[in-house]
């Protein structure tokens, strides 16, 4: 219980001083996760967009797969992009292992199922009442890929929070790609790992608690700039 | 809105900026722990001009990282795994910086009865008979190996219930056995820097087979062209210097020596 107390009044304190560390800690943890969620709806809505309109083959298959992807261990895709971007591995060339770099890829991994999964759901239900009216239009893949974007893109913002919630209380993958390394690829959810290894348990408590006073600010700041739940829209 | 958006991306990436020269050092959690490196690394950015990144692992996978070239020097304390990485061709030699003891940690109550043993092996035959809750590393760590050597010296089997290997690094460990209320081997310096000791205390202490050698590894340059051969030679100059010397002998907490330097010139 002191733990719990002492833990409040540091992350209150922290908060209050603008401690310079936390405040670096904190950015790097928007920087890698909105950089990773920025590029992971590039290509999860268009894709999800595709598998709506798109009738091909294998389509159901690549559904269900990316639905089954969705709970992909965060510390496997971590191990697979460690292979992967050690010196001695296929893309050690670049010398990206321990950069927040190789965090970003990791979380894209992690959230592109999710979010695509998610975004189809809602494009699918939008493309059924949409499909007579553009067909008869007579437009192009892509115009059709578009307007499913566009007039369902409150539905997307969902989608998108969802992947930016996986993101940002992810530790497994980005501990392992990234190393937890001070002033270089040190985020929030590795650093209350950290200090949780030590025993400083008020420390990490207080780390915890802004990460999620973050999340919270995050999601009204996107709810905001979309202006969802206000007079006279859906 | 997307104005706003891309003004929030060009602060965030704008902190990426770095200067200085960079090289990545694999070291033990134990050595990380101790709270050293805080005091190091600053002394050796306003020195040397070099930012210095830790990557805090076991020895086993530090090893690991180096065999792979994904670090540029090594700062271990397992002098067997260190040679057979010398052996291999993955790093020129190993060069010795500094020492301090292991410890046994276990519950105030001392139930096994560690406390009058006179060697570390005597120590943990009283575990063993007691069969009390032991913790181990678990994760092939340069604390752990020390361990199973103890354990093989002593005569006594680590099997059973009573023996818990979490597989963590030595604060993570550490916060297990003070939930257990268990024994545990640890590094002098990670113990006294701990922020959880619960109900445990220093039990035993002072066998000459507790002593614990850091040594200083580069990786090859030979094996691995992108290595900073200069950087790590530079940094090895600095840690056998009298200032880091008079640096890691004058490290105390609460009033006790943590490391003793005793690299030669």
């Amino acid at each position: 219980m002191t733990d719990l107390w002492s833990g409040l009044s540091q992350a209150f304190w922290l908060v209050v001083t603008a401690d310079a560390e936390l405040a670096e800690i904190a950015l790097r943890s928007l920087h890698v996760t909105l950089t990773a969620l920025v590029l992971g709806c590039a290509i999860a809505m268009p894709l999800a967009a595709l598998l709506a309109v798109r009738r091909f083959r294998w389509r159901r298959t690549v559904i269900a797969v990316l639905n089954a992807l969705m709970g992909l261990p965060p510390v496997v895709v971590g191990l697979v992009v460690y292979i992967l971007l050690s010196r001695s591995g296929p893309f050690g060339v670049f010398g990206l292992l321990f950069t927040p770099t190789a965090m970003i890829i990791a979380q894209m991994v992690i959230i592109i199922p999710l979010i695509a999964s998610i975004a189809h759901q809602s494009l699918r239900d939008l493309w059924q009442d949409y499909h007579d009216l553009l067909i008869s239009m007579n437009v192009t893949q892509w115009q059709k890929i578009r307007t499913l974007l566009w007039d369902a893109r409150r539905a997307l913002l969902t989608a998108a929070l969802a992947g930016f919630g996986r993101g940002i209380g992810e530790v497994g993958a980005i501990m392992i790609v990234g190393g937890n390394i001070d002033n270089a690829t040190r985020v929030l959810t590795t650093a209350i790992a950290l200090e949780t290894g030590k025993g400083d348990f008020a420390l990490a408590l207080a780390l915890g608690i802004v990460l999620i006073g973050l999340t919270i600010a995050v999601n009204l700041c996107i709810h905001w700039l979309g202006q969802t739940e206000r007079e006279g829209r859906w | 809105m997307i104005r706003i958006v891309s003004v929030v991306f060009v602060l965030l990436f704008g902190t990426a900026a770095q200067a200085t020269d960079v090289m990545r050092m694999a070291v033990t959690t134990s050595f990380h722990n101790s709270g050293l490196a805080e005091v190091l690394l600053p002394e050796i950015k306003a020195e040397l001009d070099i930012e210095v990144q830790l990557l805090v692992v076991g020895t086993g996978q530090a090893l690991k990282l180096g065999r792979a070239g994904d670090v540029d020097a090594i700062l271990v304390h397992s002098k067997a795994a260190e040679e057979a990485f010398v052996a291999e061709g993955y790093g020129p030699y190993r060069r010795e910086i500094m020492y301090n003891d292991f410890v046994f940690i276990g519950p105030s109550g001392d139930p096994a009865g560690v406390k009058s043993s006179e060697s570390a092996s005597e120590a943990l035959q009283a575990i063993s008979e007691a069969q009390s809750t032991f913790v181990s590393r678990g994760d092939d760590s340069g604390t752990h190996k020390k361990e199973l050597s103890l354990w093989e010296a002593s005569g006594a089997s680590p099997e059973g219930r009573w023996y818990n290997a979490v597989g963590a690094g030595m604060g993570a460990a550490l916060n297990t056995a003070s939930g257990l209320n268990a024994y545990i081997l640890s590094d002098r310096a990670s113990w006294l820097n701990f922020g959880n000791k619960g109900d445990l205390a220093l039990l035993y202490a002072g066998d000459p087979v507790l002593f614990n050698q850091y040594a200083y590894l580069p990786v090859s340059t030979e094996r691995h062209r992108h290595v900073k051969g200069d950087l790590v030679q530079s940094l090895e100059n600095w840690l056998v210097s009298d200032k880091a010397a008079e640096l890691i002998n004058g490290y105390t907490i609460d009033g006790e020596t943590l490391f003793v330097f005793n690299a030669v010139n």
